[in-house]
Parts: C-alpha cells; sequence; structure tokens
C-alpha cells in the first residue's frame, strides 16, 4: 500500500490482534494490561479492526460450545469432541463484548427513577414520550430512570415485554439482577422468577451481558432466540414464531398450553390468581393438558380439569387441591 | 452522513473524526460486518487479479468502513461495505496507473453489492455447531488441543499448560495461532465449500 515502509503488515497486525484477544480470554487480566491494549488499540482503526474481528472469533466459537449442551446428541459417537460435559460451565468464561471499555453495572440512584409495579393478576403499560413502550405482566416489579445518556430499567421481579425506540446516543439498557440486556433496536420480553431468567428477542437485536461470580459472557440475541440464564449456564433456544405469540398471550390475557403437564399449567395459573392451585398427587401433575384460557378463570381451569381429566378437586378458602 | 462512502476517498480518515464511542461500533463491526466477510473476499478475488493484495485490500476496505461507523454506523451494512469495496478498487486502479490494466477485471463491469451472495446466516444450532466442528478440525494437533481445553473445557491458559506440561509461553503461542485460523476459517471462507488445506 502507500503507507510509510515501516507499517506493519496485515499478517504481523492480525498475529499481534490474535495475541491480544486470546491473553484477554484465557490469563490473568490485569489493568496495566488493559491499558497497553488500549495504547496498542489507539494506535490505528486496523489495529481494532483486527481485535474486534479476533476477539468476535473467539465468542462466537465460545457460544457455539454453549449451543451443543441444547442440541441433539448422537448416539454411538464417542468420537465427538464436544462431548463434554464442562461445556455449559465452559460459556461461563469471561467473555466481555469488544468494547472493551470497562464494564460497569449502573447502580439504581438519582431522583428521577420511577417504581412502576402490578399486583397479581394486574397488568400496566408503560408509554414513553420517543414512542418506546413497556408492558409489565402479574406481579411484577420494573424501576426505570430515563437519562440523558442512558435509559435504563431494574426488571426485580416478574415479566415484562419491551418495544424500544432505538436511540444510540442513548441506549436502552435493562438490569435483572446480574444480568444486563441492551437494546440495539427491537422487541423484547423478559421473564425473571428468583434466579432464572427468559429473555426472548422477536425483532431487533439485543446483547445479553451476563455475570457469573467475577465472570462475564456476552451474547447477541438474534430475532426467534430465547435465552435461559440461570446461575451456572446459558441455554439459547430457537422458537418459532408461534411459540413466541404464545409466550405474549398474557397481553391479550390468555395463557396457552400444549403439551403442558398440569403442574406446570398450575404453576402458570398462580402466577396470575389469588387463588391458589395445587397438584395434590403426582399422577395428576403429570397428565398434559392444552388449550388456551383467560388468565383469571380458574373455574374454566378446574372445570376441564374435572370433566376431562377426571381430577378431584376439593376447595378450602383461598386454595383448591386437584388430585386423581 | 449517507450509506455511499465518499468516491474519493481511499485513505485513512483522521481518528479525531470520532464522534461516537468505539464500543457500540465495535459490537456492530462484530455483529454486521464480520459475516460479510467470505462474501467480501470472494468479491475482491473476483475483480482483482492479484490474490497477493487481498489481504491488504480487505484491510483498507475494513478501516475504511469502521472509521465511517465511528461517525454513523450505517442503516444498511451489506450496501455500505460492499459500495466501499468496490469504490476503493476503483480509486485504487486510478491511483496506480501502472497495475491498472490488468488489475481489475472489468471496471465498469464490477458488481455492486445486490450481485453477490447472500451472506450466510445459519439458523440452526446443528449446523453451526457443524461448521465449528470442521473448523476445530483443521486446526494442528496441538493447537486444536489447546484451544479445546481453553474453549470448550474453559480452562485458563496457566491450568492448560499445567496439565499439559508446556511453558505458559508456548500455550499462548498455540491460543493465537488457533484464534488466528479459527477466525479466517469461521468469517473468511465461503460457508459452502470445504478446502481441505487452509
Amino acid at each position: 500500500m502507500s503507507d510509510a515502509p515501516e507499517t506493519p503488515t496485515v499478517q504481523a497486525i492480525e498475529i499481534q490482534a490474535a495475541h491480544w484477544a486470546q491473553r484477554r480470554h484465557f490469563w490473568p487480566w490485569s489493568t496495566e494490561d488493559q491499558l497497553a491494549l488500549d495504547a496498542w488499540l489507539e494506535t490505528s482503526s486496523a489495529h481494532r479492526v483486527a481485535f474486534v474481528r479476533m476477539n468476535a472469533a473467539l465468542l462466537r466459537t465460545k457460544r457455539l460450545a454453549a449451543l451443543q449442551s441444547i442440541a441433539p446428541r448422537r448416539s454411538g459417537d464417542t468420537s465427538h469432541w464436544l462431548r463434554s460435559n464442562k461445556i455449559a460451565a465452559a460459556f461461563i468464561v469471561a467473555a466481555v463484548m469488544a468494547g472493551l471499555t470497562s464494564f460497569t453495572l449502573l447502580k439504581p440512584q438519582g431522583p428521577t427513577q420511577t417504581t412502576y409495579s402490578t399486583p397479581k393478576g394486574g397488568r400496566q403499560t408503560i408509554a414513553f414520550s420517543d414512542g418506546s413502550r413497556v408492558e409489565l405482566n402479574t406481579d411484577t416489579v420494573l424501576r426505570i430512570e430515563v437519562g440523558a445518556k442512558e435509559r435504563h430499567a431494574w426488571l426485580d421481579k416478574g415479566e415484562a415485554y419491551f418495544q424500544i425506540q432505538h436511540d444510540a446516543a442513548r441506549p436502552f439498557v435493562v438490569t435483572a439482577g446480574a444480568r444486563r440486556i441492551t437494546d440495539l433496536g427491537t422487541k423484547f420480553l423478559l421473564r425473571r422468577d428468583h434466579k432464572r431468567l427468559e429473555v426472548s428477542l422477536l425483532e431487533g437485536r439485543i446483547k445479553l451481558d451476563a455475570q457469573s461470580g467475577k465472570k462475564f459472557s456476552s451474547t447477541n440475541l438474534e430475532p426467534g432466540e430465547t435465552a435461559i440464564v440461570t446461575p451456572d449456564k446459558i441455554e439459547i433456544r430457537r422458537k418459532s414464531q408461534a411459540e413466541l405469540v404464545t409466550k405474549l398471550g398474557w397481553r391479550r390475557g390468555v395463557v396457552t398450553f400444549d403439551q403442558t403437564t398440569i403442574a406446570d399449567a398450575i404453576a402458570e395459573f398462580n402466577r396470575y390468581n389469588k387463588h391458589k392451585l395445587v397438584v395434590g398427587d403426582s399422577k395428576a401433575a403429570r397428565i398434559t393438558i392444552g388449550g388456551t384460557f383467560d388468565v383469571n378463570n380458574v373455574e374454566t381451569f378446574i372445570d376441564i380439569a374435572r370433566q376431562d381429566f377426571g381430577l378431584h378437586a376439593v376447595t378450602q378458602g383461598d386454595e383448591t387441591v386437584l388430585s386423581k | 452522513m449517507t450509506d455511499n462512502p465518499d468516491l474519493s476517498r481511499d485513505g485513512i480518515e483522521p481518528r479525531a473524526a470520532a464522534a461516537m464511542t468505539a464500543a457500540p461500533v465495535d459490537e456492530w463491526f462484530a455483529r454486521e460486518v464480520l459475516r460479510l466477510e467470505s462474501a467480501l473476499v470472494q468479491y475482491l478475488h473476483r475483480n482483482w487479479r492479484n490474490p497477493s493484495d487481498i489481504a491488504d485490500l480487505k484491510q483498507d476496505i475494513y478501516v475504511q468502513v469502521y472509521e465511517a461507523a465511528l461517525r454513523e454506523i450505517p442503516v444498511h451494512t451489506r450496501q455500505f461495505v460492499f459500495t466501499t469495496a468496490r469504490n476503493l478498487l476503483i480509486n485504487r486502479v486510478r491511483r496506480e496507473q501502472v497495475v491498472s490494466i490488468e488489475a481489475v477485471a472489468d471496471l465498469d463491469g464490477l458488481e455492486t453489492a445486490e450481485d453477490t451472495p447472500g451472506p450466510d446466516r445459519t439458523v440452526v444450532a446443528r449446523d453451526e455447531l457443524r461448521q465449528l466442528q470442521l473448523a476445530m478440525e483443521r486446526l494442528p494437533d496441538r493447537q486444536r488441543e489447546v484451544f479445546r481445553m481453553a474453549q470448550i473445557e474453559g480452562l485458563s491458559g496457566r491450568e492448560i499448560a499445567f496439565r499439559l506440561g508446556l511453558a505458559e509461553n508456548t500455550v499462548s503461542q498455540h491460543l493465537t495461532k488457533a484464534t488466528q485460523l479459527i477466525a479466517d476459517i469461521l468469517y473468511g471462507e465461503p460457508k459452502d465449500l470445504r478446502r481441505d488445506e487452509p
């Protein structure tokens, strides 16, 4: 090229970039190391581009390895190098996205923070002036802080559907425990139950950063993907459009079951109703059920359980026990 | 800023022009641009006679695309990348008169983004896994072993050195080479072809 003769060759830059990337992933990483890397990246865009590429390759292979935990296994294929029990654990290894600016979890603070909450069975829609909307499902607590440089939400519990107008200068970030979701222009659904977080992306893109102990992983989700984050692993599953629509049934006040066990269906109903359903025995728990129900219409569900599945229903106060 | 790169620009833009912080651009680049790499490399091979220039050309295109994105991230990444590539080839030919006669196959006939094959968008986890598996199989034995322990088993470089009885420096070198090869295989190669030799 026409540059000065001492300009390093493309090959030399790539080796250096690969060196930095793998060191950052697999070796102890100090502040000094980060500063040295930053200095190298600042030297030229060619350095930065090469580093972004190597880093992305490592993140991608790591993510593919994590996917193995949900891919179907072929029996008798013993030579398969991916057959490792540690695959899920491998995903938790430090993997901060290429940005490299220090990762800071934003603390809830400031006078502009607003808390929204819904009771059991409740729903609420929050509309923002920029056209963004957030819909809260039953039994949900969401805090929102709109700043000049960032829009931030904290999902403390429950489920919310986000339709966010993208603004590169003012990203929308949701924190749920040690997980952080950054929208890159998008529609997504978050459901948080205790230590489990489910992230479903319907449109656009989001980045999911998860923290486990001192380690981070960063994943970009594609539309149709659902990430299930538990303290020790992340699973990514592809969902059909129909499945995603079903997941959003609550926006219309319905839940849809398909080959769902009575135990799971009851757990779902109990999210919405004060009147609690309880499974009386394991035989009843294993029966599977299908159909769409009004979330608040426990009676219909009990009727069907009785008439179609021959279950006995005993109601006492705020609780109904279903048994075979 | 539009999606059409300035035709006259074929140099390095001053970094002072950077208005955006790098992090979102890095993410965009990793997500949107890298997946076009195999199509871009094929495009360069079709339209530039000297194969030994391809790596340099690719880097220059990436730098231009990246620096443009620092000002504003293009909406249509694919179109932007291939327009940048096309303009860069044309400018190079104009500037370097000596090579112009044979450098470009057909200057007027240079394809635009619309003609190039679509990006490979694997959606089935199995296929992606298969691709990774094939990529891993092509690493030299020692590199593959070390890379597998690091990426799949989640071991640190130090743990790998200890387990294999290797110097940490050696493990580091294996990981560097493996990272480089994997990046080339994952991004640079046509996905429908499987070459036995890198």
